[in-house]
């Protein structure tokens, strides 16, 4: 498709219109979101006056060698995430997968065997070796394993310690606390329903309760908040939606509250996506808000609506891969949360999700790419619901779909409670 | 002399009083990570948090119950807040020491104030009020918090747990108004506004739902392009249906000429959608019936066209599901598209 460029929609003539009216009220918030679309129309200006032919390019190569680089050698200021190192396996696994960057073998067969040391004995994964096991990591682990979709790489999780795990999280009102003697909220739910579902280990008793307690979360925004009664957010919104999507029950939402908020937190200037409603806009919500958009349309196609579209989101698709392409990258490879913030694996992964979710659209029988900029922009689909690509979900159903789903025979709340009553011994390192 | 004290604090700066320099630590071998012979994800530790954590993992191991290892958790927690593993351990030694608690209190209020974005002190802090039973000086502590960053959602967590767990609705709605007042586009006040009703009065009393109507439109003509009172609006009058309240579409209508603004819009948008909805005649040959839809589709296309364009493939959307369900015939314009392009379609 050669010719002349799409016009850029943050180069047009409307789009100064869109900042942010304050009505002669100056507030906290006003006057932060004000900052912000004006550090967003310099970096716009700055790329206007670098490049003639507005051709947003995805820095490809820049990125590829910032994760290669980050899978094997972290500097010091990766301290404050060592008790999260496979979410870093996680988040530079999918950025590689997302660019179509294959994983050498040996990298692959390194990364299984370190999970398999952040294992705890007693089910699940931790965030570095002898570590205890917690949900977030369990979930990163388990997801990361699925890309690298190896024989060594099943075979690392223990089916059966993983169901013994999940059920010690496991409260009476069907929520999950992320790790023993630790906080509940509705991560721990996603963290739960996806592994379990991934690696086949779903038992009938083990997710009662739990969507009735996703759906409590639902609120008066029509989002859904960490936990029932707080502010509706992205994050937590995306975790709640997905699981129930997992446990068949998205229909049991109010879909159209939850579709009407979620389209709300597109920025009309900057693009991307905030997190809660009357904050900042951020490079990661590119997933965790415009992730929602494949969920509630396939939720509304099942629940017989008729009018969807059949070539896009209900977000502006193009305004997104502007925000990531010319406001989230690093020159030097990563992506970032606004102009001015650091690049780091986080963003860069959920920023790379957010531009494969703006780039396709799909559902069973169509399928419409938009790529902003050249081709070469153009990155893998994903998964809406695991964040991984769809065909290591396939696969990595099939794989375990024919191993049996473990005996059950448990109730839930036997421990792990989040009151007073946490274990009494310190978990001893286990000796692997 | 002075000159000698200057070289040795330079000195000692660079160097790490480590813990495997410290006689009281000889009797224990630190454990170091065991992260296998071809690392991943491989992060380069300083000096002192190798030691620190090398010292850790091997009480751990001992499960060491001590004073010593109840210092070095704070060396830990120093290194790394986010070390659950380590926070867990320090509250099996806050037990089996029988530590001070008070003296915990004052220490995980430290720490708050320095991280107040990490879970597990939070989670650290709601330990300790559980086990003193004391929550006297939790609303002020998550108020101070909240002076400095008024959005802090694990500071809302924590102020919400010890007001449904300890009961202290009393003067939370102040509470609210007060920071309303400093920042009325708060969006966390406006649900803790939405919260403590909900758990208190409810919002089924026509006086409440009166009062706070009231509430949001004076917010309103003060800053009409403030979302967060406008889905509060909606929010708390969405069960009951917004038509149901009468006068509301006609204050709204008065505003849309001096007020305006996209959620004005799409609230006049919900308030005929929901006449639709609720509307006693239900015939879609009904005038009014008409009249209404007609509104209606008029502002998804404004709002799709001019006033939201951001969120123009939704109000299309919106209009398509409204015709369909109350129009007769399909009116021209915003058809449904029809087949997709199977080529990649760039915009480039």
């Amino acid at each position: 498709m050669d010719g002349i460029p799409t016009p850029l929609r943050c180069f047009s003539e409307q789009h100064s219109a869109e900042m942010f009216v304050d009505d002669g009220v100056e507030t906290v918030t006003s006057r932060e979101q004000k900052n912000v679309e004006r550090i967003i129309e310099e970096t716009i200006d700055v790329y206007k006056q670098m490049h003639s032919l507005p051709q947003p390019t995805l820095l490809r190569e820049q990125h590829y060698q910032y994760l290669k680089k980050g899978l094997r050698h972290l500097s010091d200021a990766y301290e404050c995430l060592d008790a999260s190192r496979p979410w870093l396996c996680f988040w530079i696994l999918h950025g590689l997968e997302i660019l179509e960057e294959p994983i050498p073998p040996a990298v692959a067969s390194d990364v299984c065997q370190f999970l398999g040391r952040c294992q705890s004995p007693t089910g699940g994964f931790a965030g570095g070796p002898g570590q205890h096991a917690h949900l977030a990591p369990t979930y990163a682990a388990v997801n990361a394993l699925c890309i690298i979709g190896t024989e060594e790489a099943y075979g690392v999780i223990d089916r059966e310690k993983l169901l013994d795990f999940l059920w010690s999280l496991k409260q009476p009102d069907g929520s999950f606390t992320m790790h023993i003697g630790g906080e509940v909220d509705v991560r721990s739910a996603y963290c739960a329903v996806s592994v379990a579902s991934l690696t086949n280990i779903i038992t009938p008793k083990l997710f009662e309760d739990t969507t009735n307690w996703i759906l409590s979360c639902q609120n008066w925004e029509g989002g859904l908040s960490g936990v029932p009664g707080l502010e509706a957010h992205g994050g937590y919104t995306f975790c709640g939606t997905a699981a129930l999507v997992i446990l068949g029950n998205e229909h049991m939402l109010d879909l159209k509250a939850l579709l009407r908020w979620v389209v709300s937190r597109q920025m009309r200037f900057e693009g991307g996506f905030q997190g809660r409603c009357n904050k900042l806009v951020d490079g990661c919500y590119s997933f965790w808000q415009a992730g929602l958009l494949p969920l509630l349309h396939r939720a509304l196609f099942k629940d017989g609506e008729l009018e969807l579209s059949r070539q896009r989101w209900m977000f502006d698709q193009q305004a997104l891969q502007e925000y990531i392409l010319l406001c989230c990258q690093n020159p030097t490879g990563g992506l970032l949360d606004k102009p001015g913030k650091s690049r780091d694996f986080y963003h860069t992964c959920y920023c790379l999700s957010g531009l494969s979710i703006a780039q396709h659209f799909g559902n069973m029988e169509h399928h419409q790419e938009i790529i902003l900029g050249k081709e070469e922009n153009r990155l893998a689909p994903i998964h809406p619901v695991y964040n991984i690509c769809p065909e290591k979900v396939a696969q990595a159903l099939q794989h375990f779909l024919r191993l049996p789903v473990p005996t059950d025979l448990r109730q839930p709340g036997v421990s792990g409670d989040t009151k007073s009553s946490e274990p009494d011994s310190a978990y001893a390192e286990p000796q692997s | 002399r002075a000159e000698e004290e200057a070289v040795f604090s330079r000195r000692n700066a660079a160097v790490c009083f480590c813990f495997r320099d410290r006689k009281e630590w000889a009797d224990l071998e630190p454990v170091p990570q065991d992260d296998g012979p071809n690392p991943v994800v491989k992060i380069a530790y300083s000096e002192k948090f190798s030691d620190v954590y090398d010292y850790f993992r091997a009480l751990l191991k001992k499960d060491e119950r001590s004073e010593r290892a109840f210092a070095l958790t704070a060396e830990a927690i120093e290194l790394n807040a986010a070390n659950y593993t380590v926070w867990h351990y320090r509250r099996v030694l806050l037990q089996a020491l029988s530590k001070d608690l008070r003296e915990e209190m004052r220490y995980i209020t430290n720490i708050i104030e320095e991280q107040p974005k990490n879970y597990q002190v939070w989670h650290h802090r709601r330990m300790v009020v559980e086990w003193l039973g004391d929550p006297s000086e939790e609303l002020e502590f998550i108020a101070q918090i909240l002076s400095q960053d008024a959005k802090n959602y694990h500071a809302w967590q924590h102020r919400q747990w010890v007001i449904q767990e300890y009961k202290l609705w009393d003067k939370e709605l102040a509470f609210v108004e007060s920071l309303l007042e400093d920042d009325v586009r708060n969006n966390s006040a406006w649900n803790q506004r939405h919260f403590v009703i909900s758990h208190t009065t409810g919002f089924s009393e026509p006086a409440v739902v009166e009062r706070e109507t009231q509430y949001c439109l004076n917010q309103i003509r003060k800053a009409p392009h403030n979302e967060s009172v406008w889905n509060y609006l909606k929010g708390m009058l969405q069960d009951r249906g917004l038509s149901s309240q009468p006068g509301l579409l006609e204050k709204v209508l008065e505003l849309k000429e001096t007020h305006c603004s996209p959620y004005l819009l799409a609230f006049l948008f919900d308030c005929y959608e929901d006449a639709l909805e609720n509307g006693v005649p239900k015939d879609s040959l009904d005038q009014g019936c008409q009249e209404t839809l007609e509104k209606a589709l008029e502002i998804c296309k404004l709002l799709a066209q001019e006033k939201d364009t951001i969120r123009k493939e939704y109000w299309q959307f919106l209009g398509r599901s409204l015709q369909d369900r109350y129009g007769g015939e399909v009116s021209p314009g915003d058809a449904t598209p029809t087949a997709p392009a199977s080529e990649p379609q760039q915009i480039s």
